[in-house]
Formats: C-alpha cells, sequence, structure tokens
C-alpha cells in the first residue's frame, strides 16, 4: 500500500515533480502513465528512497523512505530504469548478490532462484554470463533479481521497454498474478497499450503533476473520449512523447 | 548470515578476478614486470662491466714506429695493438672503434727533450659504455710515464718519492651490504608505485565503472548501509592491493636470487625475512591507496573521467620517493608520522643495514592507518550523497 502527497522535487532551476499524489493500492497494479520526462522515474526514485523529496510525505506500508530507507527496502522489489548487470557475472550471480544482500541463506536462494527460473523462463541463460544478453533477456534477469527477497510492493520502470512481444506477455502474466497474490504493484510506462492491458488504476503524469487519475472507465468517462488514447492525449493536453 | 560488507567484497573480488583487464595491470605487469626489468638490467650492466674490465684490450695506435717503447710496455701489459683506421675521429664518431691512441709528430722529440711527450686518446666519453676501456687505457699510460718519470730521476740521483708531496690512501668504508643498498635505494619507490597501480583499477572499476555500467543505483536498493558497500568495495580493493605488494616482493627476492653474486663488487641484501618485514611496515598504505581512490572515483562520473584522475594519484607515492633519492636525510622520528614518507624512510633503513627503531615502525603503521581510516569516512561521506548515483 502506497500513498504519496504533494510530492515535489527539483534538481536546480528544473521542477521535475511539481505536485504528484496518488495512492497504490494492495492486489492492484497501478501504472504512472505520461510522457517522456514527465517525472515518473523521479517520483519512483523518491519512493525507493534514493531521491530526497523537497517536500510532501511517501508512505510505503506505513513506513517514510526517508525515515526508514533500509526498511523500505525490504518491503520493495525495484526494476530501475537503469537495468544494470554485472555483465562479468552469471545471471544467477547477479540474483545470488542482491538476494544475499537481502540476507537469504544459501538454501533460501536455491530454492527462490528456482522459482524464478521457472517463473520468469530463464532456465536457458540462468548460468550464462549477462555480457551480451537481449534485452528482453536482461530484463527478465532484473525482474527476477527484484524479487528474489519476496517484497510485498513491486516497483517498475519502464518495465517493457525494449521487450519483445513474448517476453512482454510473460512479464504481463507475471505481474497479474503478483496481483492476485495480493502483492502491490506499481509500474511507470509511456505505452497506452501496456497500461489498457494491465492496470486497475491509472495515474496520468504530465510535466511533473497529476493531470487525472482512476479506472480506465474513470478517464474515458471524465475525457469524454471512448478510446483510452484518445482520453490519454485530451488530458495531458498534447501528443508529445507518446509514441516511442 | 553474511554481513554486508563480506558479501559485497567477495562480489567484488569475483568479479574483478574475472576482468583480463584487472587482473593483468594489478596482478601481472606491476608486481612481475617491474621486478624482472629492473633486475633484468642490473645484470646486463654488470655484466657487461665485468666483461669489459676483463677481456683483451684491443687498441689501435697511430704512429706506432714513433714511441717504439710505450708500445712494448703496452704489449707488455697484454694489450693487442691494431692498426689504426685511416681517420681516427671518424672511426671514433662512427663507432667502430672505442679508443685510438694517437702518438703525435712531436712526441720523439719532446722525448728525446725531456719534455712531456703528448700522446693523444681519442674517444667518445659521453658513450657511456666505452667508459671502462678509457680508464683503462689512461691508467695504462699514465702508468708508463710515471715509471719511465721514476727512472729519470733515479739516473740524476733524485728519489723520485720527492715529486709525490702527498699521498692519498682511500680508506672506503662501504661494504658490499651498502654498495648494494645504493642499487637497491629505488625498493621503497618501487613498493609504492606497485601499491597504488595495483589499487587503481579495481578502485576505479567497483565506483566510477558501476556507476557507468548503471549498476550502483539497482545496487543501493538493497537493506545494506552505503557504508557497508563502500567499505567492502574498499576492502576488496585493498585485498588485491596487498596481494600485488606480495608478489611484487615475492618476484623481487627470487630475481635478486638470479643475479650471480660472484661477478658484483656488491651484495643485494634482500631475503624472504626483509621480504616480509617490507610487506608489513608497507601495507598500511594499501589502505590509503584503497581509500583515497575510491574517494576519488566516486567524484568521477565514468571510467574515463576517473583515469584522468588517477595520472595525477600516481604522484603522491613518488614524491616522498623522489624527495629521499634528491635529498638523502638521516632518518629521524619526526618523519614517522608523515605516512608514506615514513615507509620510504623505514625501507631504506632496513636495506642499509641500518638500525631501525620499533617505536619507529609503531609510529608509521598508526599513522598511516589512520590516514587510511579518514579517507576511508571521507568516501563512505560521498557514497551518502545522492549525487553519487544522478550524477549525470
Amino acid at each position: 500500500m502506497i500513498k504519496v502527497q504533494n510530492l515535489q522535487k527539483s534538481f536546480g532551476e528544473v521542477q521535475a515533480v511539481k505536485n504528484v499524489s496518488f495512492e497504490a493500492a494492495d492486489g492492484q497494479i497501478t501504472g504512472l502513465l505520461g510522457p517522456n520526462g514527465a517525472g515518473k522515474t523521479t517520483t519512483l526514485r523518491m519512493l525507493y528512497s534514493l531521491l530526497p523529496p523537497d517536500s510532501g510525505s511517501i508512505s510505503i506500508d506505513g513506513i517514510d523512505p526517508q525515515l526508514q530507507p533500509l526498511r523500505v527496502k525490504r518491503q520493495l522489489g525495484v526494476v530501475p530504469d537503469a537495468r544494470g548487470l554485472y555483465t562479468r557475472l552469471t545471471a544467477r550471480e547477479n540474483i545470488e548478490y542482491f538476494g544475499q544482500l537481502h540476507g537469504l541463506t544459501s538454501d533460501q536462494l536455491k530454492q527462490r532462484i528456482a522459482e524464478l527460473t521457472e517463473l520468469l523462463d530463464l532456465d536457458e541463460f540462468i548460468d550464462r554470463r549477462t555480457e551480451g544478453f537481449s534485452q528482453g533477456q536482461r530484463v527478465r534477469v532484473a525482474v527476477a533479481r527484484a524479487m528474489v527477497h519476496q517484497p510485498q510492493t513491486l516497483l517498475l520502470d519502464e518495465p517493457s521497454n525494449g521487450l519483445d512481444v513474448m517476453s512482454t506477455r510473460a512479464l504481463r502474466h507475471l505481474l497479474r498474478d503478483l496481483k492476485q497474490a495480493g502483492h502491490c504493484v506499481v509500474l511507470s510506462t509511456h505505452i497506452m497499450q501496456e497500461v489498457a492491458a494491465l492496470c486497475d488504476q491509472i495515474v496520468i503524469i504530465a510535466s511533473g503533476q497529476v493531470v487525472a487519475s482512476g479506472t480506465a472507465e474513470h478517464l474515458r468517462e471524465i475525457s469524454g473520449c471512448p478510446e483510452l488514447e484518445d482520453a490519454f492525449v485530451k488530458l495531458i493536453g498534447t501528443e508529445e512523447g507518446l509514441l516511442a | 548470515m553474511m554481513h554486508g560488507m563480506q558479501i559485497v567484497a567477495l562480489k567484488e573480488l569475483r568479479d574483478s578476478l574475472r576482468d583480463r583487464r584487472t587482473l593483468i595491470n594489478s596482478l601481472i605487469m606491476g608486481p612481475i614486470l617491474g621486478p624482472l626489468i629492473f633486475i633484468g638490467m642490473l645484470t646486463f650492466i654488470t655484466q657487461k662491466e665485468v666483461e669489459k674490465a676483463q677481456e683483451t684490450l684491443h687498441l689501435p695506435v697511430v704512429n706506432q714506429a714513433l714511441a717504439p717503447n710505450l708500445i712494448n710496455f703496452l704489449e707488455q701489459q697484454g694489450v693487442v695493438i691494431e692498426e689504426p683506421p685511416a681517420d681516427p675521429e671518424q672511426a671514433v664518431r662512427d663507432e667502430l672503434h672505442d679508443v685510438v691512441v694517437r702518438i703525435t709528430e712531436e712526441y720523439p722529440e719532446q722525448w728525446r727533450a725531456g719534455r712531456p711527450a703528448t700522446v693523444e686518446v681519442i674517444a667518445d666519453a659521453s658513450q657511456r659504455e666505452i667508459g671502462t676501456t678509457l680508464a683503462r687505457v689512461k691508467l695504462l699510460l699514465n702508468g708508463y710515464g710515471s715509471q719511465i718519470g721514476s727512472l729519470r730521476m733515479q739516473l740524476r740521483g733524485v728519489d723520485p718519492q720527492l715529486i709525490q708531496a702527498v699521498r692519498v690512501r682511500d680508506i672506503d668504508l662501504s661494504t658490499p651490504e651498502s654498495r648494494g643498498a645504493l642499487i637497491l635505494a629505488m625498493l621503497p619507490y618501487f613498493i609504492m608505485i606497485t601499491l597504488f597501480v595495483s589499487s587503481m583499477s579495481v578502485a576505479i572499476d567497483t565506483t566510477a565503472g558501476e556507476k557507468e555500467r548503471q549498476s550502483l543505483e539497482p545496487l543501493l536498493i538493497n537493506p545494506v548501509p552505503r557504508w557497508q558497500i563502500m567499505a567492502g568495495k574498499l576492502g576488496a580493493t585493498t585485498m588485491f592491493s596487498l596481494v600485488s605488494l606480495a608478489l611484487a616482493l615475492i618476484a623481487f627476492v627470487f630475481f635478486v636470487g638470479l643475479i650471480p653474486a660472484s661477478n658484483l663488487d656488491f651484495e643485494l641484501n634482500l631475503d624472504w625475512g626483509l621480504a616480509i618485514r617490507f610487506w608489513y611496515i608497507t601495507a598500511p598504505v594499501a589502505l590509503v591507496a584503497a581509500s583515497l581512490l575510491t574517494t576519488l572515483a566516486a567524484f568521477a562520473k565514468s571510467f574515463r573521467e576517473a583515469q584522468s584522475y588517477m595520472g595525477m594519484v600516481i604522484l603522491i607515492p613518488m614524491l616522498p620517493s623522489l624527495w629521499l633519492f634528491i635529498n638523502p636525510v638521516k632518518a629521524e622520528t619526526w618523519m614517522m608520522w608523515i605516512p608514506l614518507l615514513s615507509q620510504n624512510v623505514l625501507v631504506n633503513q632496513i636495506i642499509r643495514g641500518e638500525n631501525v627503531l620499533a617505536i619507529w615502525e609503531i609510529i608509521s603503521i598508526i599513522t598511516t592507518l589512520a590516514l587510511g581510516f579518514i579517507l576511508a569516512v571521507t568516501a563512505a561521506k560521498l557514497y551518502q550523497r545522492p549525487k553519487l548515483v544522478f550524477s549525470s
């Protein structure tokens, strides 16, 4: 359960996040939808405690990330914008490293990696060094790495960037399973279809502000557009950054 | 369950050991190539000197007929007199001959008149490799001169010792060990460079490299305090540096053992016991090097930027060594309070077989570890900044 209120963040002159508030419930997939540069990544970085907000409040299962960063990190599984795998380590070693840092024992790790390998279909390359992995393979390893400690809340920054159709399908399947199991899933994306296909709740962010939020149904209603895509364009007031 | 620091250190060691560039830089180039080149050069030079001093001297002489006695004398001394080249100066310039002797046209006349008879020695003194030959030729000619001079004095009933108003007697207190120490004086310099160079690629790779590969952000999302992550990286870097130093010292002792000692007039006083002593005296510098390099690498945005800092950093360990080289001073207690300088002084003292107080070693180790610790804390502080991750 995530609650964000009146979040603001500037870098020098640039106001990256002006006013962002939303809630993401457990057992739901929440999509942060917005064009490139809207402030989605900055918002997520504040959620996983790496950036301190200038003002506003964040609560993740009742924890403030700035006050208790270590506690919040234990609750969270994060697939950041930068997947950043270690190319000289195998996929398994990459996942193991993060598992160890989360305090998992080697028995727990072995079992967990077996589950994740099955779940994310990593079998083919789990023991290969990640040097030269395709984008899809890298994302799958990054997702496995983020989920190794079975976090209650999952944050994914543009998870389907660069994924092929099959990988995207597998990922969506996985996220739906997590939702069914009662996890809180938040993903950022600029791809309309992704939101339409996946999200229970949509938060539209443009120029650092939440311009609308609610279910797809609700958004169509308030914009008066029968198509979600048109609704989106109308709500953010521009077509910029939509197609990428 | 392992400590966060330990997990990070083990991962970084494994990662670095798989990186061929780091491996070659830290564990092969630095520690083994350096001693090999140094000792190889030393052996080559000394062997050449010995050969030149012992081999038969072939000496081209111009106008041999003008000084038959001198030629006789030289031949008695074992010199092989050769026919001179047409143009002696050009021949020396062209390096066809090391030294050519010319008996001048005035020689017979001067000789008969009892005036100093002129003999010219043609050589290029800027060619260092002919030094031994040139000295031998001059020694022979002077020897002949004073022998004839003494004979002339005696013929006139004068004691030849009269012209030697002062006799200089050399009493050289240098021992083979201390002459060897002169050669080993560059060892501390070498040790310092090894410590810094070997930590360089690991320090850059674990900090600036991690930033560049964008793996730092995911890493920092793990529930481990940042200082522990930094300390783990620092630990791995220090380990690399210590292992390189050990390898370098092993290589040094091994290669020194290969030099044929009997040929030399010096002894290289470097055995396993000393190597171990040098290792623990200079080991604290590894922490200083690792923390300093990690701090700098934390400032850099990319691998390349970090590397550009390193060229300047490498000057730091060189300064005390160079200072001592230019300005050799007596070891004093205050020097032990200055990290890097103290190790230089201590290693030099030990090589020269001079006394080293136990308190000196203790002060040196403590002050150096303290500096390393301060730098490590600085690096940890830098790791706390959000800027570390999102600088670009």
